[in-house]
């Protein structure tokens, strides 16, 4: 398979980044180094390029009531101009992808998907429209849109130099359809994957480039940096936002990631929803925990997590020695018995188990506006 | 990418110091520079017998854990303990700041490592595979 490159390709050479192919990308792993970035979002701005995440318009008369279907949130209740995060499920309740719902209005929406599922996303999509005979339009413009995010306490002052629309107006989760971005076309929410304040800003291919480069200008009074995706997976992680592959996957459902708030059961009919209720009903068997390490170690993806007499009773989705917390923590789906707060589990490091044990989630609290 | 003169070098890029009859046993420059920052070295009991080849410990970025393999085999007779506070110290000085020192089993297995011209060939080797 070829790998892709983002418009924004040739800068990442320039400022020195370490690239590699990511969901069938090339893409920015480290610029200066992931602590450097992760801190610089913390506590500054950073400036991700996104370009590889997948875009799709939903258009047309029945357009609220396919995404309805097609995801786990409640689509009629979302408002014009605003955004939600859903699911998108198999009928046995087994997550397609996780993504965001951009509403313009009942007739016109844009689903943003994952670089890595956007054929499967988009086949699922089609596959929806035709088993409920949805009077809409479907188009892929993946390949037309790019994407750069502006994440951290200084996003706002550093946009607002160079937007023509106050930024005030639009609180975390909702969208200007239409803005000018340094004098160009843009869409705009107030969004990101990160747990701070920020912005996720779209535009076509041929713009993005300038956008990229006035942003790292104006923001440099403020200490802005480069982000590369190496921070962005530590910066999600701190803030309980699922990565799928890591968190979801096509064998967990929503529920047990626990996820609740992307799922709304008692809402209109949506794929996946009466497995997602007979689990709910039955009771969970496995969820996804937070996890401290009480002895030495780093959890990592896909360590066992085994209970005292050694057998194994789950798996590490995602773990880490956090940036900001300067502690090992992770996320683990584990056996329903050991998933309440403060039970002692063990985790398997190479030759050896590290005692750990269940905590909240919230590991950091959100900066949102 | 900095090369110590009078040390033998794996492929996986340790290097190992043969003083009398111990070993002092680190990671290169090469390797720490892949890593980036470290935040993790796990290290052997003392005591512990290693095989060369064998993985006796890890090495640990943000991103991912790394085997440490021991280039000659023998008995593990200190751990620099320094780096279980400080792991960044491989960073900051890889050829300083050793990891393990063995009593060395057996001399002739430094035979199957590269002298520092060979390692510097063998780096040369892999800036062209990039």
């Amino acid at each position: 398979m070829d790998v892709r490159k983002t418009n924004i390709y040739h800068e990442h050479q320039k400022l020195g980044a370490k690239l590699m192919a990511y969901s069938g990308w090339e893409m920015p792993i480290e610029y200066k180094g992931i602590k450097d970035e992760h801190k610089a979002v913390r506590e500054k701005a950073g400036l991700f390029d996104v370009s590889h995440m997948g875009e799709v318009k939903v258009q047309g008369k029945e357009a609220e009531d396919f995404v309805q279907y097609l995801v786990t949130n409640n689509a009629k209740s979302l408002k014009d101009e605003k955004i939600f995060y859903a699911m998108m499920c198999y009928e046995n309740g087994g997550i397609v992808d996780d993504l965001l719902v951009y509403k313009y209005n009942d007739n016109d929406f844009l689903l943003v998907i994952n670089a890595a599922n956007v054929e499967k996303d988009f086949d699922w999509m089609k596959s929806i429209k035709e088993k409920g005979n949805f009077d809409i339009s479907l188009e892929n413009i993946s390949g037309e849109i790019s994407e750069v995010a502006l994440q951290g306490p200084k996003a706002e002052e550093i946009l607002q130099k160079i937007a023509d629309k106050d930024l005030k107006k639009i609180k975390f989760f909702e969208f200007f359809p239409e803005i000018k971005i340094n004098g160009i076309k843009c869409i705009v929410s107030r969004s990101g994957y990160t747990g701070e304040d920020g912005f996720e800003i779209y535009t076509e291919n041929e713009n993005i480039v300038s956008i990229w480069n006035k942003i790292l200008e104006v923001g440099q009074d403020y200490g802005i940096q480069p982000i590369g995706l190496g921070a962005r997976d530590t910066l999600r992680f701190e803030a309980n936002l699922p990565l799928y592959g890591n968190e979801l996957s096509k064998e967990i459902s929503p529920v047990e990631a626990g996820y609740n708030f992307a799922v709304k059961l008692d809402g209109d009919d949506f794929s996946g929803r009466d497995a997602l209720v007979k689990q709910k009903e039955e009771g969970l068997k496995r969820k996804i925990v937070g996890l401290e390490l009480l002895d030495r170690g780093i959890p990592r993806h896909e360590y066992p997590v085994l209970n005292e007499e050694g057998d194994e009773i789950g798996f590490v989705t995602t773990g880490y020695k956090s940036i900001s917390l300067g502690k090992s923590i992770a996320l683990a789906m584990v056996d329903i018995d050991y998933a309440k707060l403060d039970t002692e589990i063990y985790i398997q490091i190479r030759k050896k188990q590290a005692k750990a044990k269940v905590i909240k989630r919230n590991f950091l609290k959100k900066n949102y506006k | 990418m900095k090369v110590m003169d009078n040390l033998y070098y794996t492929k996986d890029h340790e290097w190992l110091r043969i003083e009398g009859e111990f070993g002092f046993i680190g990671i290169a420059d090469y390797a720490q520079d892949q890593l980036g920052s470290i935040v993790f070295v796990e290290l052997p009991e003392e005591d512990d017998e290693i095989e060369a080849g064998e993985a006796f410990g890890a090495i640990e970025s943000v991103k991912a854990a790394t085997d440490i393999f021991a280039p000659v085999g023998g008995t593990v007779v200190e751990c620099n303990f320094d780096l279980e506070d400080e792991p960044e110290l491989v960073n900051d000085d890889c050829y300083e700041n050793w990891i393990i020192k063995i009593k060395i089993e057996d001399e002739s297995e430094k035979d199957d490592l590269m002298n520092t011209e060979e390692y510097k060939e063998y780096l040369e080797t892999l800036d062209e595979e990039e």
